[in-house]
């Protein structure tokens, strides 16, 4: 089994997650090489036989998609990992899995697009592709790592939303936080809430067994293979024997109940981190924060990007300037929440400053969010370097308008 | 010969009889590849060989793979040429359960060929149906890697220019281990194809010709299923007679038989043998 660390390890985010997975009890991998994702292949290929799980190199990303269903169906916690040109390939399996309710992970180790891009260099440019990647109205769970220990616990949460809410939920991480390393320590088995899939609670050939007859969260029960319920799956819209249906009331309220197994769990899902004077982090805003007469700015950052804007914003402050990051970790379902709670921070005189490494994603729903209570500005680079601390302090205002 | 059969009722139970009227056209050849999947089920679960809990179906999509949502066991109808990925996730997380494919040509050979011939090639436990009628049925008859030369179809108005794919030979060439093929004319042999591929430990592959008398036959002065199973009929040539053909007087014709049924390391066999490995070297780091 594999275990925590009793003091602190140096390891690579990729490493991390690769811990992570097997701590939440994924027991098989399907994957294809793709840089910079390949060490969790390579870290899985080694482990998961050892303990009982099951590796596969794939002939391709939409095969390892395949795969991770297949086995998923099986009743095996399941994922992959992959990079842009890759995610691309598993867009349509990813939308199976969110219609047939296939609980799976996929990692997705950011790097910049489009097409082969720069291998290896970091980007954020799959924000937007993350939520909308698969065609169709579809729930979307995406998570966004900051450092090499959050990548483990986010990993180990991705997983468990993915077999709580049986969804394909999305780690998106980038190059930097895959690659960095540092110095953590992390849980063993006894110290993480680790949750399995729903399981019907009629027995195999009860004739009152219906696949997807929804639990009281919206989620139904799920059945392995191979275990005598004998029943169907399929990608077409489906009642709730898993039978085909066609157009009609059935097929809408089968894409709205996807969609709200996940709304009803926002509150719990939209996962964020405040980061205000003298350091303080909080899932809330800074008490206090901004003294009155101020005007305020609130950084918005996420995953490798967020590391250099914390900086950024203590670099600020000596300087005078008022500002407070706020970090995002979930991504999707958006965090509707505390943007707007940023946006009447920061108010009339005040301003939101969204920094990412893309040319504006996070941004446009930030603007949608605000809807015109603050001003909202974008800071990006696409050129596969880090956003340094210099240039996004720079970019700080001293008060509303000025620089 | 008396060929073996199972017990009528114990069939039909293999059948979820509730979801019929399939969606074949009249004349379609998949309804008889398909009763010739279930008579072998049959067969193998009646002598308490299978168990039909650990069956599971997997298809693409098309009008064959429609033929999954009409057995009755665990199944799963996957999305376009991907069967044979899922089924490999299946396989792999659950070796003890057998894992049966089917597929259309359009699905396996064109969109799907990469898993086909990676399946083959990895020797793994699957049971490959290919439910071949030569042309996209679903999308009402485009041309598949499976249209002969010169036939006509929606997207070949002028008659096609490519040359199919000769599926059992791709298999082999792939390293398939059980390879045949029958055709829906020949119903009861094509029950004895998929007996083989059932009994295979690697990866079998069973093609069934088909027909398609709407969008196939229609177009191709084929006036029917009557006119197409006759076709079948007559350009049928066993694997033994084809030995005294030339390719010439093959040519427009094709062969029916078992071509192989060799035992090679299973896949999901050999990692149950990396588990092992990987199990004592974990142990000792324990120590």
């Amino acid at each position: 089994m594999p275990r925590g660390t009793d003091r602190p390890v140096l390891m690579q985010g990729n490493e991390a997650c690769a811990r992570g997975a097997l701590a939440a009890g994924v027991r098989f991998f399907a994957g294809y090489p793709i840089t910079p994702s390949s060490e969790i292949a390579e870290i899985l290929a080694e482990v998961l036989p050892g303990v009982g799980g099951r590796f596969i190199q794939m002939e391709d990303e939409i095969a390892s998609m395949a795969a991770v269903i297949g086995a998923s169906l099986a009743g095996v916690k399941s994922m992959t990992a992959t990079s842009g040109p890759g995610f691309s390939l598993m867009q349509e399996n990813i939308g199976y899995a969110a219609m047939a309710e296939i609980p799976c992970l996929i990692v997705q180790v950011q790097r910049a697009g489009p097409s082969t891009g720069l291998p290896t260099s970091p980007a954020q440019g799959d924000v937007m592709q993350a939520r909308w990647g698969t065609h169709g109205d579809h729930p979307a769970v995406v998570m966004a790592p900051s450092s090499v220990r959050e990548t483990f616990d986010l990993t180990v949460e991705c997983v468990n939303w993915s077999e709580r809410l049986r969804l394909p939920v999305i780690l998106l991480t980038d190059e930097v936080v895959a690659h960095m390393r540092e110095n953590v320590t992390l849980p063993g088995p006894g110290e993480l809430a680790v949750y399995e899939r729903p399981r019907p609670e009629l027995p195999p050939g009860d004739p009152a067994f219906l696949p997807y007859k929804p639990g009281p969260d919206e989620v139904p029960p799920m059945a392995s293979f191979g275990c005598g319920y004998r029943y169907h799956v399929t990608g077409l819209h489906h009642d709730q024997r898993g039978y085909p249906i066609h157009e009609g009331h059935e097929a809408g309220e089968l894409t709205r109940r996807l969609c709200r197994k996940v709304e009803r769990r926002r509150s719990e899902l939209e996962r964020v981190e405040w980061i205000g004077p003298g350091g303080a982090r909080g899932p809330q805003p800074p008490p206090g924060w901004p003294p009155a007469g101020r005007p305020a700015t609130v950084v918005v950052s996420y995953g490798s990007t967020a590391r250099g804007a914390e900086a950024a914003c203590e670099l600020a402050r000596e300087d005078g300037r008022e500002v407070a990051l706020l970090r995002l970790v979930t991504l999707w379902p958006f965090p509707d929440a505390a943007l707007a709670k940023a946006a009447e921070l920061a108010g009339g005189s005040g301003e939101i400053l969204v920094v990412e490494m893309n040319l504006g994603q996070v941004f446009l729903e930030v603007i949608r969010v605000a809807a015109g209570r603050t001003a909202v500005r974008h800071f990006g680079r696409v050129d596969g370097e880090l956003i340094t601390p210099e240039e996004i302090a720079a970019v700080i205002p001293r008060s509303r308008g000025t620089r | 010969m008396s060929r073996p059969q199972a017990d009528e009722a114990l069939t039909l139970s293999l059948l979820r009889v509730d979801r019929f009227p399939h969606i074949w056209c009249s004349g379609c050849g998949h309804g008889i590849v398909l009763s010739a999947l279930v008579r072998a089920l049959a067969i193998r679960i009646e002598a308490k060989e299978l168990d039909p809990k650990d069956v599971v179906v997997v298809s693409g999509i098309g009008c064959a793979a429609r033929a999954a949502g009409y057995l009755n066991f665990d199944g799963v109808h996957t999305t376009h040429g991907r069967a044979i990925a899922f089924a490999t996730g299946i396989k792999l997380a659950r070796p003890e359960l057998k894992v049966i494919v089917i597929t259309g040509d359009g699905d396996l050979a064109a969109i799907g060929g990469n898993h086909f011939i990676h399946a083959a090639r990895r020797n793994i436990g699957l049971a490959v149906v290919c439910f071949n009628n030569s042309i996209y049925g679903m999308t009402s008859g485009q041309y598949s890697p499976m249209t002969p030369r010169k036939a006509k179809a929606t997207t070949a108005p002028y008659g096609h220019i490519e040359k199919p794919f000769d599926l059992c030979e791709l298999a082999l060439a792939c390293g398939g281990t059980y390879v045949a093929r029958g055709a829906a004319y020949f119903a009861a042999k094509l029950t004895d194809y998929v007996l083989g591929g059932l009994d295979h430990r690697g990866f079998a592959f069973i093609e069934a010709v088909s027909q398609c008398p709407t969008y196939f036959g229609r177009r191709n002065r084929m006036s029917g299923a009557g006119d197409m199973l006759r076709w079948q009929k007559e350009n049928a040539v066993s694997l033994d007679r084809a030995t005294a053909f030339t390719p010439e007087e093959l040519s427009g014709k094709f062969r029916v038989g078992v071509f192989r049924d060799v035992n090679e390391p299973e896949y999901t066999e050999e990692y149950g043998r990396i588990m092992e490995l990987a199990r004592h070297k974990a142990a000792g780091e324990g120590k």
